[in-house]
């Protein structure tokens, strides 16, 4: 975090979006902000207003330049960042994900558990204790970021990532957990996964998570 | 409307892909835009042949393809400049030119460029995923299967009226209208969201000096070589939204531009944004092409910008 920066802030990304910074920290409280933000945007869109993307701690907002120029855009936020500070934050969606803990196909439940200094089932009953809130989707498509971890499971990401990580996949990457929608490279730990397909293009909506819901995941 | 036909690919090419003017409103699930590098050349070829300047065309890279159409149309060749025959006659670049059915389209030698569109009246009519025809390679979706074109596929052409010979030639796309696509192109950029990540001498640096473009150049982003970029103090944030444009600075302190197929996401402070007017002038760099970067104010980004979107 660079001193002396006095949130939020509302950054230009090139002509035609902008990054409304609320802090840079990974933090619960400041990830609420950005969702009730991006929520207020969704109830009440400003002219020109073409898509967001809610991260741990900035929400992106993309517009057209052709419907809101730049300072109008710029007033248009800050002003809905002054209502904002009086809204109630709304609480996310509560999804259960069903997962099988330690399979075959898991192979660092052991290695987190010797990080950890604690017993395998006691990986598994610490990680399926807390309700998660996705604090966003990203990098990769369907890449949901969970916040909530607790302390005692977190274990660095691997030295060398995996070519390729299944879908449904559940991992431990530093203080953060997550969960794979599609195959893609990546260096989480894996320590479980669920069977619950977390994207299908041809349902209604395609990603079973969005930002800002709550999530537990249930040992099977 | 004549009947319903494909494109059949003889020869793919080196990484021919379909792709339509890209992935609206699923940024927020870590689905990035995808589309064309270089969307002047590619909404030239589809208005030349009389498509909507969304409409799925291909993306043709650095060595091109050998295609037949199985019925009379339109084509329009825009982008890098590569020697491209129907049948026996030569397809000059930015025009509209009739083909007859059966006909093959050759593309040779490439002159200059890296990337050619090649848009055929009616469009290529796949079937969409997440509203949109366009291929994101790392993804395994859009386009056909997810993937680059390969010898033997068959490409379903949407509808289009039987094109007059005598009334379509010539149809030449202004000179004007094109990018001013040159060697070492200097990009205009909008510094920020976070240039204050940077000393004044690392902006100084990267305003100031030529990078090259390295072999990892794709349609994820442009890694780029030349003086490092000093970081101020941390190297890294705590990741936030990232759009095709956004230049990324690692540790290494080596810039990385993002392009359409780039991560929605990113834990690395960047210190600009290309604007989108000049994005496909990079596009047709290649490895070791030289690029410098020129700082402009929001308000001149959004002048550009308008004059993009009228075609100027």
């Amino acid at each position: 975090m660079l001193p002396s920066v006095r949130y939020p802030r509302i950054l230009p990304v090139g002509e035609a979006a902008f990054t409304v910074e609320f802090g840079d920290a990974v933090d619960e409280a400041l990830n609420r902000r950005v969702h009730a933000f991006d929520a207020a945007l969704q109830a009440q869109p400003v002219p020109g207003l073409v898509e967001t993307v809610p991260t741990y701690r900035s929400l992106l907002v993309m517009y057209d330049p052709q419907v809101s120029r730049a300072e109008a855009m710029r007033v248009a936020l800050a002003d809905a960042l002054a209502v904002l500070a009086t809204a109630e934050l709304p609480l996310g969606r509560l999804v259960e994900i069903p997962v099988c803990y330690g399979g075959e196909a898991d192979p660092d439940l052991a290695d987190v558990a010797a990080h950890c200094g604690i017993t395998a089932q006691a990986v598994i009953e610490l990680h399926a204790q807390p309700v998660y809130t996705v604090a966003m989707l990203g990098f990769a498509p369907g890449f949901a970021y969970l916040l909530g971890l607790p302390e005692a499971l977190a274990t660095p990401r691997l030295a060398t990532p995996r070519l390729r990580v299944p879908p449904g996949s559940v991992g431990i990457a530093g203080a953060q957990t997550g969960v794979y929608a599609l195959a893609t490279p990546g260096g989480w730990r894996i320590i479980g996964r669920t069977d619950r397909v977390l994207f299908d293009p041809g349902r209604a909506e395609p990603f079973a998570l969005r930002a800002g819901d709550r999530v537990r995941f249930v040992p099977l | 409307m004549s009947n319903l036909a494909t494109l059949e690919v003889l020869d793919p090419g080196l990484l021919t892909t379909v792709q339509d003017a890209g992935r609206k409103g699923w940024a927020r699930y870590g689905v990035p835009p995808s589309g064309p590098l270089d969307e002047v050349a590619f909404s030239a070829a589809n208005a030349l042949v009389g498509n909507p300047s969304d409409a799925a065309a291909l993306e043709i890279t650095l060595t091109g393809p050998t295609l037949r159409v199985e019925r009379e149309c339109l084509i329009a060749v825009c982008g890098a400049t590569f020697d491209v025959w129907a049948g026996m006659l030569p397809v000059p670049l930015w025009h509209a030119v009739y083909v007859r059915a059966g006909r093959i389209i050759t593309f040779g030698t490439r002159l200059s460029g890296a990337r050619a569109y090649l848009a055929i009246s009616g469009g290529i009519a796949l079937p969409s995923f997440l509203g949109s025809q366009a291929t994101y390679l790392p993804g395994g979706f859009g386009g056909l299967d997810g993937r680059a074109l390969r010898a033997g596929d068959r490409l379903p052409l949407g509808a289009a009226p039987t094109p007059n010979p005598v009334q379509s030639a010539g149809r030449i796309w202004p000179v004007d209208r094109r990018p001013p696509y040159m060697l070492q192109p200097t990009l205009r950029v909008v510094l920020g969201p976070q240039d204050d990540y940077f000393t004044a001498e690392g902006v100084a640096t990267f305003l100031d000096s030529a990078y090259q473009l390295t072999s990892e150049a794709d349609r994820m982003g442009a890694r780029l070589q030349g003086l490092p970029i000093a970081h101020r103090g941390p190297t890294g944030i705590v990741s936030d939204g990232v759009v095709a444009g956004s230049v990324q600075v690692p540790p290494d302190g080596q810039p990385i531009v993002m392009l359409a197929d780039h991560q929605t996401t990113g834990g690395y402070p960047k210190i600009a944004t290309v604007i989108r007017a000049d994005l496909p002038l990079l596009a047709q760099c290649l490895p070791s092409d030289g690029v410098r970067f020129a700082a402009v104010t929001l308000a001149e980004a959004q002048r550009a910008f308008s004059n993009l979107c009228e075609g100027g």
